[in-house]
């Protein structure tokens, strides 16, 4: 729970959180260390007075997590996509039985996602159902640059991974979020396109798609998508850390999407571990659109426009009902989130 | 020649050599870490991307270019590129060094050349360096009506302040080499259509959107690399 200066409380849902293991001991070959290294590298993106030890970002604890999350980060409610990397790490990168561990102590505040591989085949269609059962999942990430024996990636066009969202349909899973990172295949080609998750999108009418990274760098791609398909939404995970260092490009960014998708499908994320919630809620909730932009776009973040973006669209597409989730969270809200809420 | 006016022109030569996608050149992106001359007026040249994922066909672009420009130089024998800490090295280096055109490099991956993509780009370039052009005569005064039917000529001879020619220049060559002839309107799509005052503001819009994308990479690429160079030599 985020409170304004005027005292108005924002719900927050944190749509992009991660409890990983990247340490040398799960590293299973070098691609290990150099993927987490290269997210410690993003971590410096952020402020420099938040800069955790290379060891705490390679390995941080539950505990870590609700410190970070929920105790300072002002997260009601937080989502993991998790990545597997099973080709980098022992144990996988996350680890769904941990994450279901940790949702298990926090049911009415974590949502576990849970993920597939297409490339997996018949047999990972039996595990993904069994899974997706077992947790309850009600949405996956799939990250379509993941390294898969001799394969370097997949797109959602794959006509496996088409039997895996038939498969999401009928197992009442609608929520798909897509990392849109470097995928290396064609290697000829563009590595960053977006296009499959326009067929995609329009082949499975009723699952959403959350485009993480916003389809980064590809955006204007990703906004012509998204205009025209009214199931992709913009997750905001890694541009929000933009705002910090390139407060005006975070605007000029933010100012297209509300253009192009409007506020109702545009999700906060952390990214939680790389960046710490915390400074990211409290730049968002006293940022406002350049006036460039504002006059380019007739644009502008009022509050209701904030409430959606920080919870009400991920509460919609989740199920939660606000009201009734803070009731139940009321309670059990630490004192200190609120008190730190307050200050600012 | 003294050895340092060669290492100059090495570096010069490297200058030109850009990142497709951030359009800027290799040197001011801070991605070669050093350009040695050694005996026998051979050079070789090192260099280090952002991330060790950075995507191999832009880094085999950025290698074979600067193995091209470099090898112009008339003094030069043999040049040598090697990328480090990156997931294809071996096979980029590999390649760079045997002159094989990509496919051959990467067999199995690819059935297509990189030339496509590198047009592509190209092509995002000169949107990109139109829109800087285009906003700063917009802001010094010139109206759409007057952008979209300016002659190239009339654009050469416009008086303009320093950051105007500096545009200009970055933008001319950029046409230049999407083949947009010589004469004729100075702005036009990137496939020489000109464009109409009703639908410039959508023209710029996308454009903007082009430069935007772009910026992002640079941000990102200057950030993460930044990063990575301190973790290195720390």
């Amino acid at each position: 729970m985020f409170t304004t200066k005027s005292g108005e409380k924002i719900f927050v849902i944190d749509g992009h959180t991660h409890l990983w293991d990247g340490s040398p001991a799960n590293q299973r070959n070098i691609h290990g260390k150099q993927f987490i290294d290269c997210f410690y590298d993003y971590h410096h993106l952020g402020p420099d007075s938040y800069i955790w030890p290379k060891e705490k970002f390679e390995r941080y604890t539950e505990e870590d997590y609700v410190k970070d999350v929920f105790e300072e980060g002002y997260a009601d409610v937080a989502i993991f996509n998790p990545q597997y990397l099973g080709d980098f790490y022992h144990d996988g990168f996350s680890n769904l039985k941990r994450n279901e561990a940790f949702r298990q102590q926090h049911p009415d505040r974590i949502i576990a996602n849970g993920f597939w591989d297409p490339r997996n085949g018949e047999n990972g269609l039996e595990v993904f159902e069994n899974d997706a059962k077992a947790y309850n999942w009600k949405g996956v990430k799939l990250y379509t640059a993941e390294w898969h024996g001799d394969s370097k990636g997949w797109k959602l066009t794959d006509p496996w991974a088409y039997r895996y969202f038939e498969k999401c349909q009928e197992l009442g899973i609608k929520n798909i979020h897509v990392h849109k990172g470097p995928t290396i295949r064609p290697l000829n080609k563009d590595a960053f396109d977006v296009e499959d998750v326009d067929d995609a999108a329009t082949t499975f009418t009723d699952l959403n798609f959350i485009v993480e990274h916003v389809g980064l760098p590809r955006l204007e791609d990703f906004c012509y998508i998204a205009a025209q398909e009214p199931n992709v939404y913009a997750g905001l995970a890694v541009v929000t850390a933009l705002i910090h260092r390139r407060p005006h490009y975070f605007g000029e960014i933010l100012g297209e999407l509300l253009f192009w998708l409007g506020p109702d499908r545009i999700l906060y994320g952390s990214d939680y571990g790389i960046w710490s919630p915390k400074w990211i809620v409290e730049e968002f909730m006293n940022f406002e659109l350049p006036d460039d932009v504002a006059a380019e776009t007739g644009k502008s973040l009022t509050l209701e426009v904030r409430r959606k973006i920080m919870g009400e669209n991920a509460a919609r597409l989740y199920d939660i009902d606000i009201a009734d989730r803070r009731k139940k969270l009321g309670l059990s809200l630490p004192a200190k989130a609120e008190a730190t809420a307050a200050m600012v | 020649m003294d050895r340092d006016t060669r290492t100059q022109e090495v570096w010069s030569a490297l200058g030109t050599v850009t990142d497709p996608e951030i359009d800027e050149s290799v040197t001011s992106l801070d991605f070669v870490t050093s350009a040695q001359i050694q005996p026998g007026n051979k050079v070789r040249i090192e260099f280090r991307l952002p991330t060790y994922w950075c995507a191999p066909n832009f880094a085999f672009l950025m290698a074979s270019d600067m193995r091209d420009a470099v090898t112009e130089l008339p003094w030069v024998e043999k040049v040598t590129v090697e990328l480090l800490d990156h997931f294809s090295a071996n096979l980029i280096n590999r390649g760079v060094a045997l002159k094989q055109d990509f496919r051959d490099a990467f067999p199995g991956e690819t059935d297509d050349d990189l030339s496509a993509i590198r047009l592509k780009f190209l092509g995002k370039a000169f949107e990109r360096r139109q829109e800087l052009l285009i906003r700063h005569l917009l802001a010094n005064g010139r109206d759409p009506a007057w952008i979209t039917a300016v002659s190239l000529r009339e654009l050469m001879s416009l008086p303009l302040e320093a950051e105007g020619v500096r545009l200009r220049n970055l933008y001319v060559f950029s046409r230049r080499r999407n083949h947009c002839g010589e004469e004729g309107f100075a702005f036009t799509t990137v496939d020489g259509s000109p464009l109409d005052s009703s639908g410039f503001r959508t023209y710029l819009r996308k454009v903007t959107g082009v430069r935007r994308n772009a910026e992002y990479n640079g941000f990102i690429c200057r950030g993460l690399l930044a990063a990575r160079n301190a973790a290195l030599s720390s």
